[in-house]
């Protein structure tokens, strides 16, 4: 890992990184931006889970719910990239070397992955996931797939300050 | 008298437990993170809504019912595992400016709920549209949102003024 090293001291060394460095409300002022997306994508997967699971909104369909929060589960992520990497860019080796950041960008594919397998039928069908007891089912696990992932993210971005590096 | 009270605060075993253990601070603060993006996210879409910048199709009094249940849930798990990081280092946190200001900003937005609850609200069963939103609503909205993200910076700024990971 000798030349991640190497990038990581390179990285940290330049001037653009320097500057957030030397800049005090920088970190604390991105990491606040950061966790105010990640309160919009969260609220938005538990509103459209609890729905799939048909805990909450009943009164309204899957497509409904999912037209009105999917845009703000979709929608942070360009902030949370931008602001994520302004961090690693501050702090290269605290996130590069830290295998519990890679542990969260793996379940980050995968909670998005779900996502796109419960918004992907709705598209080309509103009601695809009322249409039979079989997929009202399939709805439910999906969201209780989903929502553990987007915790465990949550956790592992908290959690990315504890580690050591590797 | 207060100084006593939080110093037994912290000694009781709970908080010396999370002061001392390899690893319960943090997973205390992963839920009180999970719990807060919840809390800051279902407001917002309430807020929003408020405001006439989402859920446009759905009346204010439908997104509340939806919405509120959520929140209040969350805030009860944000309180507790606030109050146990703060117990952990009780003395400590009680001085701490950002802290204070968050403590404060909370009841600041808890008054603004009640006086949207008690006044502020009255007749939302009608505000099916944006556009049947009164203006004293959506200022009421726009206020919430502004202290919730006050809130969290406050929040955020808290770990980076007391010696802790950040």
């Amino acid at each position: 890992m000798q030349s991640l090293d190497l990038f990581c001291t390179w990285l940290a060394a330049t001037p653009l990184s320097q500057t957030i460095q030397s800049i005090e409300w920088v970190i604390p002022a991105v990491q606040t931006v950061h966790i105010l997306a990640v309160a919009a994508v969260m609220a938005s997967v538990l509103m459209i889970d609890l729905r799939l699971m048909g805990l909450g909104a009943r009164d309204q369909t899957i497509m409904a719910v999912a037209k009105r929060f999917l845009p703000f589960v979709w929608w942070p992520l360009p902030i949370l990239l931008a602001t994520g990497s302004t961090l690693i860019v501050a702090e290269p080796a605290r996130a590069l070397e830290n295998p519990v950041f890679y542990l969260k960008m793996g379940l980050l594919l995968a909670a998005a992955g779900i996502t796109l397998i419960c918004q992907i039928p709705l598209a080309r069908n509103a009601a695809f996931w009322e249409l039979s007891s079989r997929r009202r089912w399939a709805a439910r696990l999906i969201a209780s797939v989903s929502l553990p992932l987007w915790v465990a993210v949550i956790f592992a971005g908290r959690w990315i300050a504890y580690i050591q590096r590797a | 008298m207060l100084e006593a009270f939080l110093q037994s605060l912290q000694d009781t075993a709970v908080a010396t437990a999370i002061r001392e253990g390899e690893s319960l601070f943090p997973w205390v603060e992963c839920v009180h993170v999970l719990a807060l993006t919840i809390v800051i996210g279902s407001i917002a879409i309430v807020d929003l809504r408020l405001m006439g910048l989402a859920s446009r199709d759905r009346s204010v009094a439908e997104t509340t019912a939806a919405t509120l249940p959520v929140t209040w849930s969350a805030f009860v798990v944000a309180a507790i595992t606030g109050g146990l990081l703060f117990s952990s280092n009780a003395t400590t946190y009680a001085h701490n400016f950002y802290f204070l200001a968050k403590l404060s900003l909370i009841a600041v937005a808890g008054l603004n709920m009640a006086a949207y609850h008690l006044f502020v609200g009255r007749g939302a069963d009608a505000w099916r549209t944006p556009s049947l939103t009164p203006l004293r609503a959506r200022v009421s909205g726009a206020v919430s949102l502004c202290l919730w993200i006050t809130i969290a910076a406050c929040g955020r700024w808290i770990g980076f003024t007391i010696n802790a990971p950040t």
